[in-house]
């Protein structure tokens, strides 16, 4: 009852607090800063026209600023950085970096890394396209679209719950509750296996989750991006005598491949980042780690800020690229 | 040729097949847990979910009556009654008294017992223990059976997590507490991010450009970068680890994605009708809050909806600014995954704990589907 109140009261604070910001901002500006009355109003107006649009920018870019573009600078920092006993911190150079790279676990998380980095996006968008091409052609097909996009809403850590039953191991002489022992053992397999501590393979089968739930994402863009495919490219193809499979590899992915590639690296930033999944299913045993939850590791349990931190920067690296080509492509569809 | 894909003639079977396997596949797993949810543990370990309609063949270790029970007929001392609970319609089909044979009799059959006596088990779960000398356990004999019970589906998991007052392990207070975080965590951010992406669709200055660039950029930074700056930071200035301190975390996270969705939508608001607000002599404040923000509520409740969705399953954000030692603020993903260590093979439990936990979620998503969808469309960058 008590935090439901302080929930409340959160939010009235809050958004008083930016309304009553805003209102007296602009009150400021324009009746005691710059009062468009008097010999020089006209010029006034004109300033305050200047000075307003950073009045209705500054809480988001304070907000902006210190919640995400000061942390990198500062991790940057920490990750060039040791803390001192006592208090402190000292410049080691790429000290951190270089024990990092020297763990065996940082190497497995990388490794694991770049296999997730390969294998998510392309099979959830590969399986986007597929669902997306099959639901748009059938009548209950947004039935078929809610169920596939569901996912979505659900939590990494309920996701990983959901696909712990599926890949549950009993042994033998039990009945199998996991779906996937079950046909295992129905298609002839002489044991139960216990999928997530089998090394490599376990990452595939976490793999599977995120996919599970970025499938639905990718079809429903793709989906709209193949709806706007213009219909005579499709007559035109069909009168040419192409079959079905060379309509769909040959005109149409080659007309969405820009939203492909939208969808590939959006995908490819949430993988980078993934962090539950690991954390709930394997916690990074059994050769699973993964570059966000070996941060984490880092930071939270040894407590090893300068390695810690190191890590982050390398996600941040991973990332870079994709930040630079959305910034890019942003400013040319503006032009 | 009626093809898979892409011809102009209507759907095939294939497709329908193709699509309705696809749907079957991504549905399963979580049907697998939502039917888990309403099984009791017996009937969990006894069978799989897919076989939860048909009746389980469960291994069960039962018990008779214990010695209060038993009374003189003759010189006899029997002890009589059902194994199973009132109610329970079982069909026994073995039983045994020794761990090391469980289906050492069929129904009917008697049984020696080692201490002394004989026991006769029907196959209805009736029971007969025989013995000359008066019965000495107080607790009863312990009986294997291998039983064919029939399906049933209780709602006593979902009591026993959010109702029962002296389970520790509950989600009641830990859904509580994901509402208290999600919330305000929605809410307040939007009108900082609608007042900034009012400036940048509708206001003319220099830096404009670059601005917008910025929180495109930002829009995939890891937030893993800003865990210990940002925890040093609460901790300097004395917010700690706590609500205040996951709100603004939040807040801040979720900034890049709503000014970038809002400045999107109000840049496509018609002209005419902003420029004419203000030929009538409408400040900058009054356009933005009498017509564009009306206007604007397309994607500001698309925002809503990511943001909520993306509070309500967080975990990270929760465990880095708002947990601390004591426990008291959990939220319900931290509460899984920590019962997912204790309670590992409890799936009663788990599945149910999860599903308390989806539900919103879904109900929002399934509720408010075409904002996420338009959300999504236009949070894409092209």
């Amino acid at each position: 009852m008590q935090q439901a109140l302080q929930g409340i009261v959160a939010i009235l604070v809050a958004v008083g607090t930016c309304l009553a910001y805003y209102a007296l901002s602009n009150w400021v500006l324009d009746r005691v800063v710059f009062p468009a009355r008097g010999s020089n109003a006209g010029r006034n107006i004109a300033r305050a026209g200047l000075v307003r649009p950073w009045l209705f920018l500054f809480p988001a870019l304070a907000v902006l600023g210190l919640y995400l573009a000061w942390p990198v600078v500062e991790t940057l920092r920490l990750s060039l950085t040791t803390r001192l006993p006592g208090g402190g911190s000292a410049f080691v150079g790429l000290d951190n970096y270089a024990r990092m790279a020297a763990e065996p676990k940082f190497r497995e998380a990388l490794r694991n890394n770049m296999l997730w980095l390969v294998v998510v996006p392309a099979l959830s968008t590969a399986f986007g396209l597929l669902a997306a091409q099959l639901t748009d052609r059938i009548r209950w097909g947004n039935i078929a679209k809610s169920l596939i996009f569901m996912p979505m809403a659900i939590s990494f850590v309920g996701a990983a719950v959901i696909w712990k039953l599926v890949y549950d191991a009993r042994p033998i002489e039990q009945p199998q509750i996991g779906i996937l022992n079950a046909i295992y053992l129905a298609l002839g397999g002489a044991e139960p296996q216990t999928w997530l501590t089998i090394p490599l393979w376990n990452n595939f089968l976490l793999m599977a989750v995120l996919i599970w739930i970025q499938t639905g994402f990718a079809m429903v863009i793709l989906s709209a991006a193949l709806r706007g495919i213009p219909e005579e490219t499709i007559e035109a193809a069909i009168i040419d005598g192409a079959g079905p499979f060379q309509i769909f590899f040959l005109i149409k992915v080659p007309q969405i491949s820009s939203t492909i590639l939208v969808v590939w690296t959006t995908i490819t930033v949430v993988v980078l980042k993934v962090f539950d999944i690991v954390f709930a299913m394997t916690n990074g045993q059994w050769e699973t780690q993964v570059l966000a939850n070996y941060m984490y590791d880092k930071l939270f349990r040894t407590g090893d800020w300068g390695v810690g931190s190191a890590a982050a920067m390398v996600i941040m690296l991973l990332v870079t690229p994709i930040l630079v080509w959305n910034v890019l492509s942003a400013r040319r569809e503006r032009r | 040729m009626g093809g898979v894909v892409g011809s102009r003639s209507g759907p095939t079977w294939a497709v329908h097949i193709s699509a309705a396997l696809l749907v079957l596949l991504w549905l399963l797993p979580t049907v697998g847990l939502l039917v888990s949810s309403f099984r009791t543990a017996d009937q969990i370990a006894g069978s799989g979910w897919w076989q939860a309609a048909l009746p389980t063949e469960q291994n069960l270790i039962l018990r008779t009556d214990g010695s209060a029970a038993q009374a003189q007929h003759g010189g006899t001392y029997v002890i009589g009654g059902n194994l199973f609970a009132a109610g329970t319609q079982a069909d026994i089909s073995a039983w045994g008294t020794s761990v090391r044979d469980i289906a050492a009799y069929r129904p009917g059959e008697t049984a020696k017992l080692r201490r002394g006596g004989t026991l006769t088990v029907q196959s209805n779960g009736d029971y007969r223990m025989e013995s000359a000398a008066p019965f000495t356990a107080k607790r009863g004999q312990r009986v294997f059976v291998t039983a064919e019970v029939p399906p049933e589906f209780t709602l006593d998991n979902y009591r026993h997590v959010l109702l029962d007052p002296a389970n520790s392990e509950g989600m009641a207070r830990a859904f509580f507490n994901t509402l208290t975080v999600s919330i305000p965590a929605t809410v307040i951010p939007i009108l900082v991010a609608a007042f900034a992406a009012y400036a940048l669709a509708w206001m003319e200055f220099p830096g404009r450009a670059l601005l917008i660039a910025a929180v495109v950029g930002l829009l995939v930074v890891p937030l893993q970068l800003a865990l210990i700056p940002l925890l040093s930071l609460h901790n300097a200035i004395g917010i700690g680890k706590g609500y205040i301190g996951v709100w603004l975390a939040h807040t801040g996270f979720g900034m890049p994605l709503a000014i970038y969705l809002l400045r999107n939508y109000m840049a496509g608001l018609p002209r005419e009708t902003i420029e004419s607000a203000k030929v009538d002599g409408a400040t900058d404040f009054q356009v933005f809050l009498r017509i564009v923000l009306p206007l604007s509520f397309p994607a500001i409740a698309s925002f809503a909806i990511f943001q909520f969705l993306w509070t309500w399953n967080d975990l990270l954000v929760a465990l880095v600014f708002l947990i601390d030692a004591t426990g008291e603020t959990t939220v319900m993903t931290k509460q899984i995954v920590e019962l997912m260590g204790t309670r590992g093979g409890n799936w009663e439990i788990l599945a149910t704990s999860a599903f308390v936990s989806i539900t919103v979620p879904l109900v929002v998503f399934f509720a408010l589907q075409r904002y996420l969808v338009r959300g999504l469309l236009a949070g894409s960058v092209k």
